[in-house]
């Protein structure tokens, strides 16, 4: 048990490198760098934007306390780019922005997929378009999958406590390293914002990923193909001796520029693809209740998931209403595949989001034979009320 | 409601009057001292003094799912403004606390506290301390809920170490101040 500042080792002598094990008592920001300094953090290319400042404002405090290095860019492409750069040295590197900033970024982000380079970016999601509004959202959930140019598919959570903004952090970075690709945590003001307990396990118990190395398969550096041998190619640091050809047009295996090849080019996107949507059932994880019983149900992400469990707990509790929970934790890749094998058949499916109306889209997509009607519940700018989703249910259910 | 101990706290009034602090120490209370769940959530305009803040704590023995205020227990309105947007949201049989220097007007048969917090911080040398002195007066109202000493060792972990004494202090005050109106033992 533990309530002192992060600063303070437990005795109050000098700084703590990591976060002590026990209870705590955090904001969603804290938890974010917390959980990305367990996890190997070494890197962060940070501008600031409400309401992503405080992840960068923590880890410009912390980084320095763990050896690790902070840099504050002019924008947010050259602190995405920070990203990139760090990556291919070794360390693992993160950044935190916002709607504006996070449209900045996609040309990063695309680069990232095609030169599979691992990084970690949070979006704390603000109201738009432009620069909108500075309440919470869910508005970037389909720009994180399709803002950034070309055939690129990306992994992407939504974290709906402070909990998860500690544990995705560090799922985002496993993620991250293991299948070398940017993963995004879509975050939302409201979660980001939060205070709440925080357990930090043992630090023994905390699971933590480090990228697959041609040393560790026993390649030769002559050998060595940045975006060959496998799946998942091994990705060796600049330094490590090895020669590495990095490159963001259509690539040969051995890094070479592949033009007027697009044999070769569909083989590597076809790669890209199969890596993440090929194994989306491994990647992708969802949350769900009362789904042995449901007549209808109500599928939601992020924050929203607590106001919807809240909602639909009331809704069978006081109404009698036979509905189940479903919570998309990855939002992509899709778990299309999970939700078909759980959900057999339903009368309504009700996707309440802070939009209106994105990922109900998918949704519809892959469950349009298992129901009677998907039907979506909007809110811009802040969470639905339990009230809201309740009334909506009812309406529609006519209880 | 489904969940019998979820305890809903809103506090409100103006950027710089140390709203987002309450929330945090109260958070920190509940759940680090108290061994509760509590989320403590916050808002406020683009404006870093003055405008509109707001500041909520959900407790509950329970996990607690939607994070924001429904019908809040008690309210916490250091400005008219405040009270006026928020009065409607307590709950029936919920108590009010105010700063009767900067809430004039209390809609009638609202069970409703006192504590002049700006002025008490003001006579302790500096009004930043006047969210201590609520915090003192909210101790005193959730007498049977918190120990007084879980939110005074809430406050002294989050204020800076040289003005832990004079915040105790204040705490001290606003504990006395509603203390004294609810009969506790002083």
């Amino acid at each position: 048990m533990s309530g002192a500042p992060l600063e303070k080792k437990q005795d109050g002598t000098g700084p703590a490198a990591l976060i002590s094990s026990g209870r705590h008592y955090l904001e969603g920001s804290e938890a974010c760098v917390e959980g990305a300094l367990i996890a190997g953090l070494k890197v962060y290319g940070g501008y600031p934007i409400t309401p992503a400042s405080e992840i960068m404002e923590h880890a410009a405090r912390r980084l320095p306390m763990v050896g690790g290095r902070f840099i504050q860019m002019e924008d947010e492409i050259s602190a995405a780019c920070t990203l990139v750069g760090a990556s291919w040295a070794g360390g693992k590197a993160m950044t935190a922005t916002s709607g504006p900033g996070f449209s900045l970024m996609q040309e990063t982000i695309s680069f990232s997929i095609m030169t599979e380079t691992p990084l970690v970016i949070v979006d704390v999601q603000r109201p738009g378009p432009g620069q909108g509004y500075i309440t919470t959202s869910q508005e970037d959930v389909m720009q994180a999958r399709w803002g950034h140019h070309g055939e690129g598919p990306i992994i992407a959570l939504a974290p709906s406590s402070v909990q998860d903004m500690f544990d995705f952090t560090i799922e985002a970075f496993n993620l991250s390293e293991t299948w070398r690709t940017p993963v995004l945590i879509m975050a939302e003001e409201t979660v980001a914002h939060m205070r709440e307990g925080l357990f930090v396990p043992d630090l023994d118990q905390i699971k933590v990923v480090l990228r697959k190395k041609p040393q560790d398969l026993g390649i030769a550096p002559q050998d060595y193909q940045p975006y060959g041998h496998d799946l998942v190619p091994p990705l060796a640091d600049f330094g490590d001796g090895y020669n590495i050809n990095h490159v963001s047009l259509a690539h040969h295996p051995d890094g070479n520029v592949a033009n007027y090849n697009l044999d070769m080019h569909r083989k590597n996107i076809d790669r890209l693809h199969d890596k993440i949507e090929g194994n989306a059932d491994v990647i992708a994880r969802t949350e769900s209740r009362f789904l042995e019983d449901c007549e209808h149900l109500l599928i939601c992400y992020g924050t929203v998931a607590r106001t919807g469990l809240e909602a639909i707990m009331e809704a069978r509790e006081t109404h009698g209403i036979k509905i189940g929970f479903l919570r998309l934790v990855t939002l992509w890749p899709f778990p299309q595949s999970l939700l078909r094998k759980r959900i057999k058949k339903v009368g309504t499916i009700f996707v309440p989001e802070m939009n209106l109306g994105m990922m109900m889209h998918p949704i519809t997509e892959a469950l349009r034979d298992r129901c009677d009607q998907v039907v979506s519940i909007p809110s811009i700018g802040a969470l639905h009320s339990p009230e809201a989703l309740l009334e909506k249910i009812r309406e529609v259910v006519k209880c | 409601m489904s969940d019998s101990t979820r305890f809903e706290i809103r506090i409100a009034g103006f950027g710089g009057q140390g709203v987002v602090t309450i929330g945090k120490v109260l958070g920190q209370a509940f759940t680090i001292h108290e061994g509760l769940n509590s989320v403590n959530t916050r808002s406020y305009g683009p404006e870093s003094r003055g405008g509109a803040c707001r500041s909520e704590v959900v407790v509950s023995r329970s996990e607690i799912y939607y994070p924001g205020v429904r019908n809040a227990d008690i309210l916490v309105a250091l400005s008219q403004t405040a009270l006026d947007a928020y009065i409607s949201d307590l709950k029936d049989g919920g108590i009010l606390l105010i700063d009767p220097n900067a809430v004039k007007k209390v809609p009638k048969g609202v069970c409703f506290y006192e504590v002049p917090a700006m002025e008490i911080a003001h006579e302790l040398g500096s009004v930043k301390y006047q969210n201590a002195v609520a915090l003192g007066a909210l101790a005193a109202i959730l007498n049977s809920r918190i120990k007084k000493e879980s939110l005074a060792q809430a406050i002294a972990e989050n204020v800076p170490p040289k003005t832990i004494e004079k915040n105790i202090a204040a705490f001290e005050k606003g504990w006395a101040h509603v203390g004294a109106a609810l009969s506790l033992v002083i």
